[in-house]
């Protein structure tokens, strides 16, 4: 009876989804309306909750040190699609084109860095931004008579590191969705803008660029995400969650600072709500200023 | 077509830089990996070849030594292969759920999956982390394992895959007389181990790279996993440098020998979000 209930076939898709109905509830739901709970308490771990209403808000917008992981996470997301939407872009179409010796070589050589995982990368990294002047990027600068530079100890060329290990990992594989992107494109329209007369740069701007739309669309989409959520590699290269002047903290760092190195699960969790926040707003921002909600239709 | 060869090399140029500027990180380890660690607390990493003080020792003491480093690495490689297995079997038996049938309520769990790839995942890891401490799961793969066993991405990739595979195979099949599970396992699995391999590799390299949540999850140093070792030997009083280097180093290579024999499914993996559904 039972078996015969379970073959059926109004059942067996169920049974078949079941695993993800689990996984969804118990391991995202669940924990997505716990947090967004224990951000209106006052909560550590194995410790009875307290509601404190919107307290733990009022004092993050008050909080000079979560300001600042804001700005940083914000100013390192958006220096990442500065870089690494237009320069991908450019190369995968230069790859692509006819006259390319070499392409397949290339195309390996870019993806070689997204194979290293963040902690061997921003160990590399780390050591080629030493402040010593032996150091590689140092000793490149020396041969421009430049003194050596403490890159880790400054604003600005603590960001130079950052950007650089974030390029170096991503540029390849954004080159590829392009490139993945770029093979969609039939080959006869760029025929018949010969045809037209029309110069390589009228056929990037006129069936290039709007033809990889969503591409460049989804890019963007996970750009902004992982720009957002980015911890590990500031990690990495200050050697801990503790950069001087906090100038490598961002907001999941401060997340990780309050909830586990301080146990504050409450004020860490409206951390993470206010990242959801963030990244939802400017997603949503971006996909209705790409007209990608109205395509549907 | 003279104008074409100027084109060609001039883009062959370019691309030689920028792939050799690309590589110079690679370069700078492994000389780094023939180096003392002193040498590198002094210098970094750099470029210079200097034999004088390069040499094996690093090698001898990896493979040699009196630390865990291989104890981390079989654990990063049990972990990857069960994650591997675990997800994409579980995944594609979604998918197949998700593509064959129509059912109360597939649309909406349909946006669950979309969901999930919409929020970012370090948001849920203070939730995650009490839940599995309130489960008892700390210091247990489980824990790493089971929050992403319907993996979101390979579940949607596998979707995609399946709506080229034509239902009448599974209207035969009920012909046949086979039941609902012994269609999916002897008719429709089959065709879709090809879409496996992209998967595979993507799922892996993300398990073997995996920092954030197994480092918040083990702390038995009996279980770490080679990110989490590496990462250990990196402290606020001074550096590991003699084995985090030629460990670094090591770590590559394994991943690097499976993309340079499986070069087309790692780039299929990686890609694989990108095609429009």
């Amino acid at each position: 009876m039972i078996k015969k209930f379970l073959y059926s076939q109004k059942v067996a898709p169920y049974v078949f989804v079941l695993p993800f109905i689990a996984v969804f509830a118990i391991f995202w739901a669940y924990p997505l309306a716990s947090s967004v709970e224990m951000s209106f308490q006052h909560t550590m771990l194995g410790q009875e909750a307290e509601w404190i209403g919107f307290d733990n808000y009022t004092k993050l917008m008050s909080d000079g040190v979560f300001l600042k992981a804001v700005t940083n996470s914000v100013v390192y997301m958006a220096l990442t699609l500065v870089i690494l939407i237009p320069l991908p872009m450019l190369f995968a179409v230069l790859i692509n084109n006819k006259f390319m010796w070499g392409r397949e070589f290339f195309k390996s050589t870019f993806f070689f860095p997204a194979l290293t995982s963040v902690v061997v990368a921003g160990t590399i990294f780390r050591l080629m931004f030493g402040e010593m002047e032996g150091s590689l990027i140092n000793s490149f600068l020396g041969l421009f008579g430049i003194e050596p530079v403490k890159f880790l100890k400054g604003q600005v060329t603590g960001f130079v590191a950052l950007l650089a290990l974030a390029s170096w990992r991503w540029i390849g594989v954004n080159m590829l969705y392009f490139l993945s992107g770029l093979k969609s494109i039939p080959d006869e329209y760029y025929e018949a803008a010969s045809i037209d007369g029309a110069s390589s740069f009228q056929k990037f701007t006129m069936i290039t660029m709007p033809l990889l739309k969503p591409t460049t669309v989804y890019v963007v989409t996970i750009s902004i995400y992982a720009g957002l959520a980015m911890f590990i590699e500031s990690m990495m290269l200050w050697n801990g969650n503790n950069s001087p002047k906090n100038i490598g903290l961002t907001i999941v760092g401060y997340l990780y600072r309050q909830g586990i190195e301080k146990n504050d699960l409450g004020y860490a969790a409206a951390v993470g709500i206010v990242l959801l926040l963030i990244a939802m707003i400017i997603n949503i921002t971006q996909l209705i200023f790409t007209g990608t909600f109205k395509k549907e239709d | 077509m003279k104008k074409h060869l100027v084109g060609k090399t001039l883009l062959f140029v370019f691309f030689t830089i920028i792939c050799a500027i690309i590589l110079v990180p690679f370069y700078a380890i492994t000389i780094g990996a023939f180096k003392p660690g002193k040498e590198l607390v002094r210098q970094g990493l750099n470029l210079s070849f200097d034999l004088s003080v390069m040499s094996f020792d690093n090698f001898a003491f990896l493979f040699t030594g009196d630390h865990a480093y291989f104890t981390w690495f079989f654990n990063s490689l049990l972990l990857t292969v069960v994650q591997v297995v675990f997800t994409l079997l579980v995944s594609a038996t979604v998918a197949y759920g998700f593509s064959a049938y129509e059912f109360k309520g597939k649309n909406f769990l349909f946006i669950c999956v979309l969901l999930i790839m919409m929020v970012p995942f370090e948001i849920l890891l203070l939730p995650l982390y009490t839940l599995t401490f309130n489960l008892g799961m700390m210091n247990s793969y489980s824990a790493i394992i089971l929050p992403g066993i319907a993996n979101a991405a390979t579940i949607f990739f596998f979707r995609q895959y399946l709506r080229g595979i034509p239902k009448e195979i599974i209207a035969a099949g009920r012909v046949d007389g086979a039941n609902e599970y012994s269609i999916y396992i002897r008719l429709i699995l089959p065709i879709m181990k090809p879409s496996f391999a992209a998967m595979a590799i993507l799922n892996g390299m993300n398990s073997w790279n995996n920092i954030l949540w197994p480092f918040m999850v083990i702390s038995d140093a009996g279980k770490y996993t080679l990110p989490i070792g590496l990462k250990t030997l990196l402290t606020p009083y001074g550096n590991n440098y003699d084995l985090l280097i030629v460990g670094s180093f090591f770590s590559i290579l394994p991943i690097l020998a499976l993309f340079l024999a499986f070069q087309k499914y790692f780039i299929d993996g990686m890609t694989a979000g990108a095609v429009k559904g």
